[in-house]
């Protein structure tokens, strides 16, 4: 139920569609196809999902079924020689199936998120959609009220307007942007490419100038932000990034770091990919994360105390101890910069 | 399975099956039913088709196809008959306009990374099957994306839609004790990022909040579905946000390096200049702990003077990350 499907042709191995899976987009492409005589066979594919090569077995299928008798005229009539679909005799299936509980669910609840996005400018739209959908699905729908999602939790309204607008206009944006991991206030030019609600926190997506590729600017850590005279427009090479594995991508050749968590501070393999996580005794673990930036690990450190240690490698664990050794002569002797002994 | 030599055969067998029922007025028997659907016809035995028959109608009715049972004759009440009630069966003719599609394809594709990414897709098609396109055009680059990372997600969705009383291994926060929590559940939403459950708490009789995160293993259903009842309008998010529960607000008087600490500066309420390399900052706080861990992460680069109560907190993290192997004993909230 929870399969993502890649478009790609199913390879051997994988396990096979259930029929019941098929049943369900064969009953929703007949009335998609009979309202599009003469759709192209890529068109189809890339609307479900599917390969081409999967939507000629489908229609291969259909042409099998029909209504009782089975005969010439009770079949369904598929035609595709051409690369255009063509459909006909189906009209007993001709209706889509109402929309299922889940189906109802995602659609409302998602469109229940979009209404509360201060500015979206698209409000009266969703409140229309939301309207008919909720009166179509019936009791599919009860019960969607006590499912929620709050997209719209991190502030920065002033700055989605402003990348909104920027977006609109193709126009390139000057920003004075904080990166908290390094506790830098950065200035720096950028070509907008989309604004993305990620974990409930909005990100303008863009082509930065100054890194020259690709970069997310949380919107709440914009400190002043400006639209430049000048277009937009991102080089042709620019590429937004794939977001399914969270907002922070690793590369391969950054370094590995191995932390040790104890039991109050386990919630960190929660909040940041990592490589491995083996559980230890009493709710401690010890995690493996890949990351080009240390900067930001230092300060998690501090921030854990006794809770966490860098196990690899020995250089960040160094600087952790000597930037807490640091910090503690500030402190002065109320500190008692005698530790635990080690 | 004999009955079942692959899937393509059974898809056959379903549509046709389905076709059938849609497409006849009055209930069928199921001699009819195997008259009419040809993939019966083979089958071995009386009671193979039974088998079959029972399982097709159960996979059907799962698919959300409403196959309705009913005496096919007044007169021999004794046998069923079945059909699909066409319209029951049918999307109502709802028409959208392109703006309109174009908003349920942004809640569509939010779910794109969640759990819900199949039948949210499928929804749409469902939308869109009468012919109308949507129009991308208006939406200028606004992508919601909802995550469903917790693996106990579609567990505990269901049980909310289906109100039924579960069970699980739940890790408290903070103290990582584990333990097994049976719960009535209200609702679930997402808050920061982050899914949460809201419930009444059967073993401690008052209503609790669970972040699915931390449930542990297999969510176990513990009644059956709507054997309780839900508060009236019952608003999850509510429930959960007021959890962040607020305090007043107190001054906290820091020492800033020169050049560092942007995001207590940007907060702060009087900044000035101690020297050339420290500046003073005074920032409100409510949560001590959680401002603690902020103010520690800083490092050298800022130092607590006031309240005391901060400024242990502080330091007692900074000691510890120079102490030995982690323990469990510092609170860490």
């Amino acid at each position: 139920m929870s399969s993502k499907r890649t478009g790609q042709a199913r390879q051997a191995g994988q396990p096979a569609e259930s029929a019941t899976t098929r049943l369900s987009r064969l009953l929703t492409m007949v009335p998609w196809l009979l309202n599009r005589p003469g759709v192209q066979i890529e068109e189809v594919a890339s609307e479900f999902d599917v390969s081409p090569a999967q939507v000629e077995a489908d229609l291969g299928l259909l042409f099998l079924c029909g209504t009782p008798g089975g005969y010439h005229g009770d079949l369904i009539e598929a035609e595709w020689e051409s690369g255009r679909v063509f459909l006909g005799n189906a009209d007993t299936i001709g209706r889509p199936l109402r929309l299922g509980v889940d189906e109802a669910l995602a659609l409302i609840v998602g469109l229940r998120a979009l209404a509360a996005v201060p500015g979206i400018g698209e409000r009266d739209a969703v409140v229309r959609a939301l309207a008919k959908l909720e009166s179509a699905t019936g009791s599919a729908s009860a019960g969607s009220s006590r499912i929620q999602v709050a997209i719209d939790e991190g502030t920065g309204e002033q700055a989605l307007a402003l990348a909104q607008q920027a977006l609109a206009a193709h126009r390139r944006v000057h920003l004075r942007y904080l990166v908290p991991s390094r506790d830098e206030s950065t200035e720096r030019d950028v070509d907008p490419m989309r604004v993305i609600n990620f974990d409930a926190h909005w990100y303008l997506e863009g082509w930065c100038h100054r890194a020259e590729d690709v970069r997310l600017f949380r919107l709440d850590r914009i400190e002043a932000a400006a639209i430049l005279d000048e277009d937009g427009t991102p080089p042709a090479a620019a590429r937004p990034r794939d977001l399914d594995s969270g907002v922070f991508t690793a590369h391969a050749d950054d370094q590995l770091v191995r932390l040790a968590l104890g039991p109050g501070a386990t919630w960190v393999s929660d909040y940041y990919p990592t490589e491995s996580v083996e559980a230890g005794q009493d709710g401690a673990a010890v995690i493996t994360i890949r990351t080009a930036d240390t900067a930001w690990l230092r300060r998690l450190m501090w921030r854990l105390g006794s809770q966490a240690r860098v196990l690899e490698p020995p250089e960040l664990a160094l600087e952790v101890q000597q930037g807490a050794r640091a910090a503690l002569q500030g402190y002065g002797d109320s500190a008692g910069l005698t530790p635990p002994s080690r | 399975m004999s009955t079942q030599p692959n899937p393509a055969a059974k898809t056959e067998r379903l549509l046709n099956l389905v076709i059938c029922l849609l497409y006849t007025r009055r209930p069928l028997s199921k001699a009819k039913i195997r008259d009419a659907v040809p993939q019966y016809g083979t089958t071995a035995s009386d009671e193979a088709f039974d088998r079959m028959f029972e399982r097709d109608k159960d996979e059907l009715r799962d698919l959300g196809i409403p196959l309705v049972t009913e005496p096919f004759d007044v007169f021999f009440d004794d046998e069923p008959g079945y059909r699909i009630d066409r319209r029951e069966y049918a999307l109502p003719e709802i028409s959208f306009a392109a703006d309109e599609l174009a908003v349920l394809g942004l809640a569509s594709r939010a779910w794109a990374q969640a759990s819900l990414a199949g039948p949210a897709a499928q929804a749409l098609r469902k939308l869109q099957a009468a012919g109308v396109e949507r129009d991308d055009s208006s939406l200028i680059g606004i992508e919601p994306r909802v995550r469903t990372a917790e693996p106990a997600f579609e567990a505990v969705k269901d049980a909310v839609l289906k109100r039924t009383p579960v069970a699980f291994t739940y890790r408290t926060a903070g103290t990582g004790a584990v333990g097994r929590r049976h719960v009535q559940p209200w609702g679930i939403a997402s808050w920061h990022g982050r899914w949460y459950l809201t419930g009444f708490d059967t073993d401690r009789d008052a209503s609790r909040v669970f972040r699915l995160g931390r449930i542990e293993g297999e969510v176990a259903t513990d009644g059956q579905p709507a054997s309780y009842e839900v508060p009236l309008g019952h608003q999850p998010k509510a429930m959960i946000s007021t959890l962040a529960v607020e305090r007043d607000p107190q001054p906290a008087d820091l020492r800033v390096r020169v050049g560092a600490g942007h995001s207590l500066r940007r907060r702060g309420g009087t900044v000035c200049k101690v020297d050339d390399s420290w500046s003073r900052v005074v920032v409100e706080f409510t949560d001590t702990e959680a401002f603690a861990d902020e103010i520690a992460s800083f490092g050298p680069d800022v130092v607590v003077e006031n309240p005391a109560e901060l400024r242990e907190s502080v330091i007692r993290r900074l000691a510890g990350a120079l102490g030995p192997t982690p323990r469990g004993q510092e609170g860490g909230r």
